[in-house]
């Protein structure tokens, strides 16, 4: 057993589990944070993607003890204040998903994506960087529009700030 | 999974004591491949050493045509340095098209040599770059580091430090990418030096794992272009058949891949 210390979505944490826990389970089972989903535990479909230290993982291919020190968001850290995260919005908005298992994933990959190309994304790039993603309702088109959208969003809200 | 001993080492010397403590330890490096084998049983590591956060491992630096590459250094900072894609743009093009964006932000470059997946796509580059791979104990020559599908000339508990690559006049690399995995069905890199000579590895299809092809590499030196390829006949008898691709059809996919390869190049 291993005794696991990180921050998610801002707040420490602290807790026991095997060597071999991996972080989706330290996270669903320990923290209670279920937004995280594990779809097909092949490492291959994305729900279960969150940022460690800013950056989209497939939290089911880390061992929780890999996380210990790093700072973990989940998509219950991504709303602020009861408002939605821009992101989150454009998925309501477009309707971005169907029976939304995957979304959490969809969303968490979806912002680490914006950040990573600013506003400039174009349908092409969205859907390479999608790659990692699955979506077994297909989707896509819908998540696309979401991504695309909530992009141009931020972008314009980041260059309306630096004004 | 089976239950299993984590270990984070420190440094490269604490990481092999770590190791060495026990027959049945293996490096963990960014995990992408090693933690979906233990979750499918298909490995049961006793121990794990943890590489992450070993900072002499990581990391690129770029001195004239030196290019040094930590073993920890993930797919994505390689696929996002300026100065990899100034020195070597074909290696930044091939980390970036390695898995998803996920699998990049975790993978290293190691890991992936160390395992020498025969469908991976770093094994390509750096036999056809004529890399050298450099471990706790020795140097090896890339020429000599793939010895066969999943095999490698690393010793039990040896460690894999960093790659070094002389960088090439020019390079380029083309992968057709299984539909469904985007591992390589077939991926050539393409690397001229200085002095003219040319190299081609071919990952994705050979039968024993990545392989150097000969005759391109002969047909390049006299014409690098795409059309110095077209008299070369790709013999298909130690290539992979599978579901995915008979023989023939990599063969076939082996001169395409090559061509925009070195179309690539420029």
């Amino acid at each position: 057993m291993a005794t696991v210390s990180m921050t998610v979505n801002g707040r420490s944490v602290s807790g026991q589990c095997e060597d071999r826990t991996l972080l989706v389970q330290f996270i669903r089972e320990n923290l209670g944070l279920t937004g995280t989903h594990v779809g097909c535990d092949t490492s291959q479909c994305g729900a279960c993607v969150v940022h460690v230290d800013g950056k989209a993982v497939k939290s089911c291919t880390m061992l929780a003890a890999q996380a210990d020190g790093s700072e973990v968001m989940t998509i219950e850290g991504l709303a602020s204040g009861g408002e939605l995260h821009p992101v989150q919005a454009a998925f309501r908005e477009h309707h971005g998903l169907q029976c939304g298992f995957c979304t959490p994933g969809m969303i968490m990959s979806a912002v680490d994506m914006i950040k990573r190309h600013g506003g400039q994304l174009d349908e092409k790039t969205v859907r390479a960087e999608l790659e990692g993603n699955i979506c077994r309702c297909t989707g896509y088109h819908n998540i696309v529009k979401a991504v695309l959208d909530a992009a141009s969003k931020m972008g314009d809200g980041a260059r309306i700030a630096a004004e | 999974m089976y239950a299993t001993n984590y270990h984070r080492a420190s440094s490269v010397e604490d990481a092999v004591k770590l190791a060495s403590s026990n027959d049945e330890a293996k490096y963990l490096s960014g995990g992408q491949t090693l933690l979906p084998t233990m979750k499918q049983r298909l490995a049961a590591p006793s121990d794990l050493v943890d590489l992450r956060h070993v900072s002499e491992m990581k990391g690129i630096s770029v001195n004239g045509g030196k290019i040094r590459i930590g073993a920890a250094t993930t797919h994505a900072e390689v696929a996002n340095s300026a100065e990899i894609a100034r020195a070597c743009p074909a290696l930044a093009h091939l980390a970036a098209h390695i898995g998803d964006p996920h699998v990049r932000h975790m993978g290293t470059i190691g890991g992936s040599i160390a395992n020498n997946d025969p469908a991976a796509d770093y094994p390509a580059g750096l036999l056809a770059l004529g890399a050298t791979i450099v471990t706790n104990t020795r140097s090896i020559a890339a020429d000599d580091f793939f010895t066969g599908m999943f095999e490698t000339a690393l010793e039990d508990g040896e460690l894999i430090v960093a790659v070094e690559i002389t960088a090439p006049a020019k390079c380029g690399y083309a992968k057709f990418p299984n539909p469904a995995s985007r591992y390589a069905l077939t991926g050539v890199f393409v690397a001229r030096q200085g002095d003219g000579s040319v190299r081609v590895a071919v990952t994705g299809a050979g039968s024993d794992g990545v392989f150097r092809q000969a005759d391109m590499e002969q047909a390049l030196a006299s014409n690098f272009s795409a059309g110095a390829l077209d008299g070369v006949t790709v013999d298909d008898s130690d290539l992979m058949a599978d579901i995915h691709a008979s023989s023939a059809y990599r063969a076939n996919l082996v001169k395409v891949m090559a061509k925009r390869a070195v179309a690539a190049a420029g």
